[in-house]
This record gives structure tokens, C-alpha cells and sequence, in this order.
């Protein structure tokens, strides 16, 4: 190995110009600030109330996933991705499983294949909850956040009653998932589709015709088609934008392709499409998840997992009591299973775009190298750009409405 | 134009570029290719500007380290034709020790940031690149640290070692 002595280079200018006699203030917007939600940084430069220039500095949470997952058996990862976008930790949880499975050649039973469906259309709809929800607080309207917050409390209520956790849910396993769903949560998830329709339409009610909320969002930020593509971006943003690029439509995994859904798409791309998009990406959700329970019913009942015994580890009690068991276990466990040497990139619909997860097996029990393509990421870095030349209040909004999650942002 | 499948793209690429373009790998139906360094600009171009396979979208640019090979440093390009519906995987293959590749921000302005983020955590010099500063690591950080010689632990821990599990 040749030696390799690393250029550091000095902090961007702008840091270091904040002459008093100029014009122009250097503002620091964050890391910790109310109307930032979550650790960002923007080191903007302002004439009055408008911005002349500004520059992100991210990486504030920065726990060297990509490192730890080298070192750490593929199951043990799950729980990594929960904490890219911690609102929607099913979604990458599941995106984990699938990329996986994809390596390993394993093919999933339908029904579970349904059961990750309704799991991932749930956690979209509690990502965009938040994100439409605080876009109403940050425009200075605080009720309709109340409204659906509840809504999202119940979501996790159902995550709790599926897998024990609320937030971070390391919800599934390789090849199926850790238990079957109960009574109580199959009546919750029914209970949810009928009661979430009335919310979201009062939700509404109280924006979608609201002159304050179109003087504040409709025409900000606004975004152009080939602007959007050629700064990578991918999600609810980029179909805002009129993009009709959605990866559950254009590699259908999981059984996507069966489900009949519109994809929702805007004209301007600016603060209010995005908005409108969110909404009735919602809509939709619920129309997946009403057409997986249906397809559930017509399945073999009790299957939540595939019969993969190499993968897949058995009952804790069949373990003691069955040879084949404890060895399938210990061979998990302590990583003794063969894995194909290849490269694969899988891709799913995260709740702010296209997530994918590149991986590089070496045969071992980790991976040699896992890459996250993470979209809150690609999509954040047009958003110092876009600044300049904005007020400072529709900057804010702008962010809320980019809904960048800090946690996918940094890795 | 019917779906484009991986032999078509395959033979437009060495139509234009001979022998300095190559299929490395199609494991799971997505093509991968390799090319030099000198070249990938021409190559990234022409795959966003053919009339045929317009793969205007950058997924994604990151880096592997292989430490046993003399080239190790490999640059992975993922790009993806919204029109066909199709995904290419372009890797460039670059000198440990001194890992220069031109910066695709020419092309896209999304570059910026994966660009940024292969620098900060592998090393490799993008030139031409507006701003290539660290990204998520501290500014006055001396390491690459996502490459192999820098272990996650305390490399003295000696009670996590494969040698006591057998392995």
C-alpha cells in the first residue's frame, strides 16, 4: 500500500468573511433552530431579509453506518437502516430485507410479500403526516398538525402491535418477519382505513383553499423538470415537479405490479405541489393497503415467513429441542452460511424518494462493502443553491417542505 | 423502440467506443461495464445524450477499496434511462495512491455532493469539481476512513477476533 498523505483543505469563505463593515450579514441558520427540524446547518449570507448566498454543512449526526455494516452480520443491519429516515423505518427496514433476499435468490411467499406492502404503505403515510403536518406549523397554522399527529399515533400503535417497537422498529426479518400479525392488528390496520379518510380530508380542508397557505406556498421554490432531474432528485419532490418516476411503478418489488394506484404528479414543482402530492400520495396508500388486505384473505393463512432455513432462524424452543434447528441457528448465528459472491442494488420508494441500497458480498457473513443511496441526501444538496435569492421565511418553508430527515441526510 | 435490453446497449457502447468500454458483470439483470479513466466522461456523456438510450438520471457515485488489487480503488457510477426503464453500472478502476478521475458535475449538477462524499470517505481527487471539500467528516480529518486499513475498533480488542469462534 503507497503512502497517501490526504489534502485538507481550508473551511469555503464564507465562514471567514463577516466583515461589519459589509453590506451583508453572515447568518447561521441552524444547526439547532426551531424552524430546522432536525441538525442542519446553513450558513447563509443576507441582505435584509433576503438571502445572497448560503452554504450547507451537513454531517452532524454522522454514525459511520456504511463502516459499521462492514463488520456486522447482515441481520444485525437491520436495525442500521431504522435510523436513515427515522420516520419511515419500516420502509428501509423492509428495502434492507428485500436487497438481501435479492442476493440470496430467495423467494418470498405472496402473503408476506402483501404483509410488507401494508407495512410500508403505512410508514409512508406516517412520513408524509409529518412532513405535510409541520409544513402547516411552519406556515403559521398549528390545529392541522394536531389532527393527523393523532392519526400517526395510531400507525405506530399498529407497528407496536406487529413487532414491539414504535419508532425504530427493526420490523421483519430476512425472508419473512418475526411473527405473524395478531387479530388485533389486522383491526387496527382495517380500523385505520376507515378512519383516516374523514382526518385527511378535514386536514384539508383547513389548507388546501387556505388563501394564507397558498400566499405562503404556492410559486415558492418553485422547481423545473430538468432542474429536479439533473440534481438527482427523486420522490414525492420530483413529482411534484411533473416527473412520473416512482420505483414502486418502475421496478415493482414486492409484488407492487399487482396493486392498482395512481401516481400523483404536480405542474410547478414549487411549496404547494409538493404538498398536494404528499396528500394524495396518501390517498393512494390507502387504496394499496385496502387491496393487500383483500389479497391476504384469499392466502394460505398463518405464512409469515419463507422456508429458508439457512436464513431464516427457528423458533427459540425448536432450538432445544430439534437437532436440525440448533444447527441451522448456530450456523446464523455465527455466520458459517456461504453467500453468493456478486454486487447487487436494490431499490425501493422510501417516503422521500428512491432508496437504494448497493451491496458487494464477498461470500462472507457481512458485507464487503454497503452503500445507502439515500435521497434526502441527493435531494438537500439543490437547497443552498435555490436559497439565494429567496426570502428567509420561504427558505424555511422550503426545507420543511423537502422534508429532509437528518438521519438519512448524514448516515 | 422496444425495451432496451443489456446486448443493445452493450453493442452501442463498443460501436463508439471499441475496446476501451467492457462488460464486466450482468448479475441480476443490470449491466455493468468498465472503463478507464481518461474515458468516462465520453462514456457518461454518451449515455446521457444518445438519442436511443438517454440515461439522464444519476443515481448514484460512490467508491470501493480493494486493497489486494494494484488498481484499488474502484469509482461506481450507477445511471438510470428513465425512458427505457433500464439501469448501467460504470466502473472505473483507480491507483491507491494517487486516485484522480475528472468530475462528472460537467454532466450533472447532482455529482456535486456524491462527488464530495467519495472524497471525504475513499480519497479519490475529483478534478474539475467546484468545491471538493469533506462532507460528513470533520474538516480536519486526516484519513479515508471507509478504506480497509482503517479498522471500526480498537484493533488491540483481541476478544472479537475470528480466530476464537473458528473462523
Amino acid at each position: 500500500m503507497s503512502e497517501f498523505k490526504p489534502v485538507v483543505k481550508p473551511n469555503h469563505p464564507i465562514f471567514e468573511d463577516n466583515d461589519p463593515q459589509d453590506e451583508l450579514v453572515t447568518l447561521n441558520l441552524g444547526p439547532t433552530h426551531p424552524a430546522t427540524h432536525g441538525v442542519f446547518q446553513n450558513v447563509l449570507q443576507v441582505d435584509g431579509e433576503r438571502i445572497v448566498s448560503g452554504v450547507s454543512t451537513i454531517g452532524y449526526i454522522h454514525r459511520a453506518f456504511e463502516k459499521i455494516a462492514e463488520h456486522r452480520p447482515y441481520y444485525q443491519i437491520t436495525p442500521l437502516t431504522d435510523r436513515l429516515n427515522y420516520c419511515s423505518s419500516p420502509i428501509n427496514n423492509m428495502g434492507w430485507h428485500m436487497t438481501v433476499e435479492k442476493l440470496l435468490g430467495i423467494e418470498i411467499p405472496k402473503r408476506v410479500q402483501y404483509m410488507r406492502v401494508i407495512i410500508m404503505e403505512l410508514a409512508r403515510i406516517a412520513d408524509h403526516i409529518i412532513c405535510n403536518g409541520i409544513l402547516g406549523v411552519d406556515t403559521g397554522a398549528f390545529s392541522g398538525f394536531l389532527y393527523v399527529m393523532q392519526e400517526r399515533e395510531f400507525i405506530y400503535e399498529i407497528f407496536e402491535e406487529i413487532c414491539g417497537a414504535r419508532l425504530t422498529t427493526n420490523i421483519g426479518r430476512i425472508g419473512g418477519f418475526e411473527r405473524d400479525f395478531n387479530e388485533v392488528a389486522f383491526q387496527k390496520i382495517k380500523e385505520f382505513i376507515k378512519r383516516y379518510p374523514p382526518v385527511l380530508a378535514e386536514f384539508e380542508d383547513l389548507f388546501n383553499r387556505n388563501r394564507i397557505f397558498i400566499e405562503r406556498t404556492a410559486g415558492v421554490a418553485s422547481v423545473s423538470p430538468e432542474t429536479a432531474l439533473s440534481y438527482s432528485w427523486s420522490g414525492p419532490i420530483l413529482r411534484a415537479t411533473g416527473v412520473d418516476y416512482d420505483v414502486r411503478a418502475n421496478e415493482p418489488y414486492s409484488s407492487y405490479e399487482e396493486f392498482d394506484f395512481d401516481i400523483p404528479v404536480g405542474e410547478n414543482g414549487d411549496v404547494y405541489d409538493r404538498y398536494m402530492v404528499r396528500n394524495e400520495e396518501m390517498r393512494q396508500s390507502l387504496r394499496i393497503i385496502a387491496q393487500a388486505l383483500e389479497k391476504i384473505e384469499k392466502e394460505p393463512k398463518g405464512i409469515f415467513h419463507a422456508d429458508v432455513p439457512a436464513f431464516y432462524l427457528p423458533p427459540k424452543e425448536q432450538v432445544y429441542n430439534n437437532m436440525e434447528a440448533l444447527i441451522y441457528h448456530f450456523k446464523i448465528v455465527m455466520g458459517e452460511i456461504d453467500t453468493p459472491k456478486t454486487e447487487v442494488y436494490h431499490a425501493v420508494e422510501g417516503g422521500n424518494g428512491e432508496l437504494g441500497f448497493y451491496l458487494i458480498s464477498d461470500g462472507g457473513r457481512s458485507p464487503y462493502r454497503l452503500h445507502f443511496r439515500r435521497p434526502s441526501f441527493i435531494n438537500y444538496q439543490m437547497y443552498a443553491p435555490m436559497s439565494s435569492g429567496m426570502l428567509l421565511s420561504d427558505a424555511i418553508i422550503n426545507m420543511s417542505s423537502l422534508n429532509v430527515i437528518a438521519g438519512e441526510l448524514d448516515a | 423502440m422496444a425495451r432496451l435490453d443489456n446486448k443493445t446497449l452493450l453493442e452501442l457502447m463498443s460501436q463508439e467506443f471499441g475496446g476501451d468500454v467492457k462488460s464486466i458483470d450482468e448479475a441480476f439483470g443490470l449491466l455493468a461495464v468498465e472503463t478507464a479513466k481518461e474515458k468516462i466522461i465520453e462514456v457518461l456523456e454518451f449515455l446521457k445524450t444518445h438519442k436511443d438510450l438517454q440515461f439522464i438520471y444519476l443515481t448514484d457515485i460512490t467508491a470501493v477499496h480493494y486493497p489486494s488489487q494494484s488498481l484499488s480503488i474502484a469509482v461506481v457510477y450507477h445511471l438510470h434511462s428513465l425512458k427505457h426503464n433500464v439501469r448501467i453500472r460504470v466502473k472505473v478502476f483507480l491507483d491507491g495512491g494517487k486516485p484522480e478521475i475528472p468530475s462528472a458535475t460537467v454532466l450533472w449538477n447532482g455529482a456535486n455532493w456524491m462527488e464530495r462524499e467519495t472524497y471525504d470517505f475513499f480519497g479519490v481527487i475529483f478534478t474539475g469539481h467546484p468545491d471538493l471539500r469533506r462532507i460528513l467528516n470533520v474538516d480536519d480529518m486526516e484519513v479515508f476512513p471507509m478504506r480497509k486499513e482503517y479498522p471500526l475498533e480498537d484493533p488491540n480488542r483481541v476478544d472479537k477476533k475470528d480466530f476464537f469462534f473458528g473462523r
